[in-house]
């Protein structure tokens, strides 16, 4: 088996959440997929992990199953382990074989979560004060005027202005960056180690997703929260992040420390994604796109899943550097054998994260 | 809508220039004497929903001239007229001397004033009944369909709004299949059915009611269910549908990423916003089992209004049919004013559009 497993494996006790092999699959018509395909992942305690890709990789499914959010059926945890330990000396729990009933007592209180749409994600006909009075009453105990008190403490604390007004006031008064500052004070009042942003940032504008990203930097620093950033903004990652995932249909296909990934990135897909990010100075060039789609996951592609998309191996196949087939590609008629075809190292046809450099694994056969 | 604006922000004079102009400003609004009234948690009704009110009930008024003004055209377009009407056989001079005696050889005069008296709370004499007028009838008779319509109103919202929960929860299972079967034969047969079935089981055969009459509580079960039974089953339908929508919606996804248990979630996040469409069924069904049906108070022998609509319209009695129509129209429109003031108390979203 390649090293980048076996490292992936190992249990760490410095490690928050240590996620291994995840299958998770959905039921549709005439029968299941798999949107999450065998991802390893974990957090370090304390750390920002960022999981980036294009919508339908697995990103928001995978944290999702983590907190255990997911309808069961039509989805299921096909395979893997997902381990979490709260504390460092804590016996770890994992997440996949606990009952609804134990699930409660993790959401809120040891892993709290942050969505994308904070206008849809806040309940219409309940006050502010209300919803978070709710949490606080669940996870600290308090009730009543107490609960209120702790409400406006915590609005405080995510730096609203003037909390005692907000408290009686519904979500659609507020604006995108007040009403998302709610819901990462509703996230955080049960203190949990562990906070799953979902891209927290994207439906907001520019000046207001980096002052809510500077919250949860600080909210990191004062509570010690690991937190896991499912974005496919890279500059959001650039910003944020100590280490990345990058995320390709249901599968991890490069990961890294953000330096060394930002400076070095070796997957053609993470190569891709990072020309898509427009810069400040330097030549002016036409921004890059990655042409095609990602492939349905009802009809997986034949060995490596970017290879339609692959400039890559197209253009080493042109160049007849090694065996290449004809195949239907965004790029060109002709991608190399090995891309498509059933390699014997892996059955499924799929590359496999291969370590390069220290800390550095990709998931390609030429990279 | 601008001007319907301005003319219900000039009923709240003593409220800030602000509200006055129809732009309330946050600032403002914290020293608004409506404000003050505000529990701690909510931030009240406020002058918006007076001005809901006072519009709403100024629009009820025209509502109500327009149903009287229709509703007396319908009632001189049909041929014949109380004095004619049955087995007196008067001389045309008396048959004349009675028309003139309550207005009918006019109906501009008629009209003007059966108005009038209407105003003045009086809605005159039947000719149908003799000794009675239509206060007295209407006096006698709203209040037993008014007791049995609130009664099954509140059985059917008993039994229709957990049933519909708990059928959404239960999606596709045995339970939900079981609700909705019972939903269609609820709303599909006729109360004639649903009423002697139930007469012939609890009074015919199990004797544990009166077989019809008024007056005892034993005279209350049987058609309280009877007329129950169509408004629960709507409204288990209706609960059912709003929580199937609200229950896949973001913010119950964020109710339990906070780890409120099912319970809390299923009850109290999803069922609030679920139960809008209810809410707004409420005004007019409410409305309506108030003044009573006809069937249900003919196969119970219930001395209710429902009767009366019916044999007003069959006598030609244009008194009582007018009487009869603007108190159902009354009632219609101030359940309706209820439920949009209900409902802008439970749905603060809609407070600024109304």
């Amino acid at each position: 088996m390649a090293p980048g497993r076996m490292k992936v494996m190992s249990l760490n006790s410095d490690h928050v959440l240590e996620v291994h092999d995840l299958r998770v699959s959905f039921a549709v018509e005439g029968g299941r997929f798999l949107a999450v395909d065998g991802v390893s992942w974990s957090v370090p305690r304390g750390k920002t992990v960022a999981l980036v890709g294009e919508s339908g990789c697995g990103k928001s499914v995978s944290a999702l199953t983590i907190m255990r959010l997911l309808s069961e059926p039509p989805a299921r945890i096909e395979a893997g382990s997902i381990r979490f330990r709260p504390e460092p000396q804590a016996e770890p729990l994992e997440l996949t074989r606990l009952s609804e009933r134990e699930m409660q007592s993790v959401r809120g209180r040891r892993i709290g979560m942050v969505f994308q749409e904070p206008m849809s994600a806040l309940n219409p006909v309940y006050t502010i004060g209300e919803q978070l009075a709710e949490t606080i009453a669940l996870h600290q105990g308090v009730r009543g005027r107490a609960a209120r008190d702790a409400a406006i403490e915590a609005l405080r604390e995510v730096e609203v202005p003037s909390p005692e007004q907000r408290v009686k006031q519904y979500p659609h008064e507020l604006s995108g960056g007040m009403r998302q500052r709610v819901m990462i004070a509703m996230a955080l009042c049960g203190r949990p180690a562990l906070l799953l942003a979902d891209e927290p940032t994207t439906a907001l504008d520019v000046t207001i997703q980096a002052s809510i990203l500077d919250l949860l930097r600080q909210a990191q620093v004062k509570l010690g929260l690991s937190i896991v950033l499912i974005t496919h903004d890279l500059g959001v990652v650039a910003q944020t992040a100590d280490c990345v995932y990058v995320m390709y249909a249901g599968t991890v296909v490069e990961h890294a420390p953000t330096p060394e990934l930002f400076a070095n990135p070796l997957h053609p897909y993470t190569q891709g994604l990072l020309k898509c990010v427009p810069r400040m100075g330097g030549v002016r060039t036409r921004l890059e796109a990655i042409p095609g789609q990602v492939p349905n996951p009802r009809r997986p592609v034949a060995g490596c899943p970017f290879h339609p998309r692959c400039c890559l191996s197209v253009e080493r196949a042109e160049r007849g550097a090694a065996p290449s087939i004809r195949a239907d590609s965004a790029f060109g008629e002709r991608v190399l054998s090995r891309c498509v075809e059933i390699h014997p190292d892996e059955p499924s046809g799929r590359p496999v994260l291969r370590q390069q450099g220290s800390e550095h694994f990709v998931a390609c056969w030429e990279a | 809508m601008a001007k319907s604006r301005r003319a219900g922000a000039m009923l709240s004079r003593d409220g800030p220039a602000n509200v006055r102009a129809g732009m309330p400003a946050p600032s403002a609004w914290a020293c608004h004497p409506y404000r003050r009234r505000a529990s701690a948690w909510h931030p009240g009704l406020g002058s918006a929903s007076l001005r809901l009110v006072l519009r709403r009930l100024g629009w009820g008024v025209v509502t109500l001239a327009c149903v009287y003004a229709v509703t007396f055209v319908m009632v001189i377009s049909v041929p014949g007229n109380p004095v004619q009407q049955g087995a007196r056989n008067l001389p045309p001079a008396a048959a004349q001397a009675l028309r003139v005696r309550y207005s009918m050889d006019n109906n501009w005069r008629y009209f003007g004033e059966f108005a009038w008296g209407a105003l003045r709370g009086d809605f005159g004499p039947t000719f149908m009944y003799a000794d009675w007028t239509c206060n007295q009838i209407i006096a006698q008779a709203l209040p037993v369909s008014a007791v049995l319509g609130v009664l099954a109103i509140a059985l059917a919202v008993l039994i229709g709004v957990p049933a519909g929960v708990l059928s959404a929860v239960r999606r596709d299972r045995w339970f939900d299949w079981l609700t909705l079967g019972c939903v269609l034969v609820g709303i599909s047969l006729p109360t004639f059915v649903t009423g002697s079935v139930l007469l012939l089981v609890f009074a015919v055969y199990l004797h544990v009611v009166p077989i019809g009459g008024w007056g005892t509580l034993a005279h209350l079960p049987l058609p309280a269910v009877t007329l129950a039974l169509p408004f629960a089953a709507y409204i288990t339908r209706l609960t059912r549908v709003g929580m199937l929508d609200v229950l896949g919606s973001d913010f119950i996804r964020t109710a339990r990423a906070k780890g409120l248990s099912r319970r809390t979630v299923i009850w109290k996040h999803a069922l609030k916003p679920a139960a809008l469409p209810v809410l707004s069924y409420l005004g007019p069904a409410t409305a309506q089992a108030m003044t009573g049906s006809f069937v249900v108070e003919k196969v119970f022998a219930v001395p209710g209004l429902g009767q009366h609509f019916v044999n007003a319209a069959l006598n030609h009695d244009p008194g009582l049919i007018l009487s009869t129509v603007l108190v159902l129209a009354a009632l219609l429109i101030a359940f309706n004013i209820m439920v949009d003031v209900l409902y802008a108390w439970v749905d603060p979203r809609i407070k600024g559009a109304v």
